[in-house]
């Protein structure tokens, strides 16, 4: 039992590394579901992300081509989700499941010749001067440049949500699509473009998965990581400085119980890894108490221009 | 011929009274999955198994499997499936199957039933395993030679015995080897979780491990390990030999084709009875995969004879003089451990450090 051998630095760099594929799917989801759309492929857009991630940035060589693929594939994928949910009119629940499984079946159907390849590296970002800083450089001047991509993504969607005229439409559509369809706007065609996003979003925590923080493909990779996604939004009720919060928790808790066991640190596992979900139904519970839960008024609801 | 075959069997099945004679033609054999067949390790090599089974009998037999089945309630219900859809005999091939094989063997008692890695038997239900802690014996060797920071990081999967067994056996003879050998054990709790693994590989290389051993079933920390450099890792379950020959060292390649092919013959001959196998290297159940050049000579040496030591059974990796971890005596000098204890092997040996969750 030495706590002296875990080292902060690291801890915390590899905690951001942890997080990004859940904070990007999540960020994504967030998007989705603030224009009142709710879909539960994310798992199936992230795995489809990681496999098509993976073989392009494997045959092309280059990592940043792959994950350019790997949204695409995702939105590719939620395209097919925003047809059938909001042109269909489907329900959105069974829709997005079924994404989900079909993503499962079809990432390993794709992914079956890149087994134990190794994935081209993406290298580290090494800002000059501020990665230098002691404490400080190491853990935030020192990472793949999909981190802070993750992080302006997170930042732009809180400006975008928060100050802007598309912003403020999206957010009409989710909290009630009828009323902003009487205002003439195209709830329909808004709630594309946020499906399509999410899907790119997804699909590049996937690809982060099979990119860098394995880093190589192997079937059923994701192992969960989108319904983990799913209840960040939840717990963050919404709001994209707390989906940051959620994310950095979640992968820190699960980063931190490792290494805390590694060090021979007598807590009991358990405890560590059912701390995140205990804290989300806690956020739940207070959340409702207020009686102001946060979700969109739209969230899940089918919308047809005559009705 | 195929075509002939599937057109008597279902007329037969349309008349319904010849059916069971023309339909037994062909023996069905199922299996369950813990992982995706693609994970590269211990599914992986099951699967490969089955193909043989496939190949060895040809159209005499038809297999059918289910992969990435959760272990628990949900287990039962996919082993019932199989029952059902007419398979004769049925492999179960994850520890945690283990209650839900039991109950079903119960309720189809005309069905055989294979459980791997677990200890409950019964008429139409036999065991199999292999001695995996004969490969970690070779591994700890290897493993005790190459590291200069003395840290071995251990990537367990459930606190349950076949695992200790691999954590002693390794310890064992890593420290026969080096004796200022230090284990650093992460329980995963969890047979297949590629980030998780990689996580959990990458926190014992940051806490100083430069030989990293495994008993999850990806490739993970294989590429974990690769991003790190200067690492050492073994092939678990499969040879992993893609990773060759750094970081991957060597491993341990579970065989289970001869055993299979072998059941499978037993059926459709009707001679099956329950049994409880558990072999080692000697009858190659488990093989040790090519050394690489990454290892000094004489210690590949030296780890080969370990192995043919084993397999001639001079040599048991459990030898006394041995003691448990709180220092009491287990194995005097010269004493070899029972199956028995071996089978429900529940502590640490002496020297290693923390303790074993419940």
């Amino acid at each position: 039992m030495d706590l002296g051998q875990i080292n902060p630095v690291l801890l915390a760099a590899s905690l951001m590394v942890a997080a990004t594929p859940i904070l990007l799917a999540a960020i994504g989801e967030m998007v989705v579901e603030k224009a009142g759309v709710l879909n539960l492929g994310v798992e199936g857009m992230m795995i489809t992300g990681a496999v098509v991630g993976f073989a392009v940035a494997v045959n092309s060589g280059s990592p940043a081509a792959g994950f350019v693929a790997a949204a695409l594939a995702g939105a590719g994928l939620a395209l097919l989700f925003g047809l059938i949910t909001q042109v269909l009119k489907s329900n959105q629940v069974a829709t997005g499941l079924g994404l989900t499984l079909f993503g499962l079946g079809l990432s390993s159907l794709i992914g079956k010749p890149y087994e134990g390849i190794k994935a081209p590296s993406l290298g580290k970002l090494d800002i000059p001067l501020l990665s230098d800083i002691p404490v400080l450089g190491p853990v935030l001047f020192r990472h793949d440049p999909m981190v802070y991509l993750s992080l302006l993504i997170v930042l732009g969607v809180w400006a975008g949500l928060k100050y802007t005229r598309a912003g403020l439409v999206l957010r009409a559509v989710g909290e009630n699509h009828t009323a902003a369809h009487a205002l003439g706007y195209k709830v329909i065609r808004v709630r594309l473009a946020a499906i399509l996003f999410g899907g790119a979003s997804a699909g590049m925590g996937g690809a982060y998965l099979s990119l860098v923080r394995v880093p190589t493909w192997v079937e059923g990779m994701t192992a969960g990581a989108g319904w983990i996604a799913l209840a960040i939004v939840v717990f963050a009720s919404w709001r994209a400085g707390r989906i940051l919060l959620g994310a950095y928790l979640f992968g820190g808790v699960s980063v931190l119980q490792l290494n805390l066991q590694a060090a021979g640190v007598a807590i009991p596992v358990e405890y560590l890894s059912m701390s995140p979900y205990l804290v989300t139904i806690l956020v739940l519970v207070i959340i409702s108490l207020r009686g102001n839960h946060g979700a969109p008024g739209s969230l899940g609801r089918v919308f047809h221009a005559s009705s | 011929m195929n075509l002939l075959k599937t057109l008597a069997v279902g007329a037969a099945l349309a008349t319904g009274v010849a059916g069971a004679a023309v339909a037994q033609d062909k023996t069905k054999v199922g299996f369950i999955y813990v992982g995706p067949i693609g994970d590269g390790g211990w599914t992986y090599e099951h699967n490969k198994a089955r193909l043989a089974v496939e190949e060895h009998y040809g159209d005499a037999v038809e297999t059918v499997y289910q992969e990435s089945v959760p272990e628990g309630a949900d287990a039962e219900r996919a082993i019932t499936q199989m029952a059902l859809s007419g398979a004769d005999l049925i492999f179960t091939t994850s520890f945690g199957f283990m209650d839900a094989t039991v109950a079903v063997a119960e309720k189809f008692p005309d069905v055989k039933f294979e459980h791997a890695t677990g200890y409950k038997t019964a008429d139409n239900l036999a065991v199999y395993s292999a001695r995996f802690y004969e490969g970690r014996a070779v591994q700890g060797t290897i493993a005790g030679h190459l590291t200069e920071s003395n840290i071995v990081g251990y990537i367990a999967s459930y606190p349950i015995p076949e695992v200790i067994r691999g954590i002693n056996s390794a310890y064992i003879h890593a420290k026969k080897v080096n004796p200022d050998i230090q284990f650093k054990i992460i329980w995963a709790y969890t047979w297949f979780d590629p980030a998780k693994e990689a996580d959990a590989a990458k926190a014992l290389i940051e806490q100083g491990a430069d030989v990293i051993l495994q008993h999850t079933d990806s490739t993970a920390p294989q590429a974990a390990a690769a991003e790190a450099g200067n690492v050492y890792t073994f092939g678990q379950a499969s040879d992993m030999i893609e990773y060759a020959p750094m970081p991957r060292v060597s491993s341990i390649i579970d065989d289970w084709a001869p055993y299979y092919i072998e059941r499978v013959g037993a059926v459709i001959d009707g001679t099956w009875e329950t049994a409880d196998t558990w072999d080692g290297i000697g009858p190659g159940m488990v093989g040790i995969g090519e050394i690489s050049d990454a290892v000094p000579a004489d210690v590949k040496a030296e780890a080969l004879a370990l192995k043919d030591a084993i397999a001639s059974g001079e040599y048991h990796p459990f030898t006394g003089p041995l003691n448990k971890q709180d220092g009491s005596v287990w194995l005097a000098e010269g004493e070899t451990a029972d199956d028995g204890t071996l089978l429900g092997m529940d502590f640490y040996v002496e020297g290693i450090e923390g303790e074993i969750p419940n």
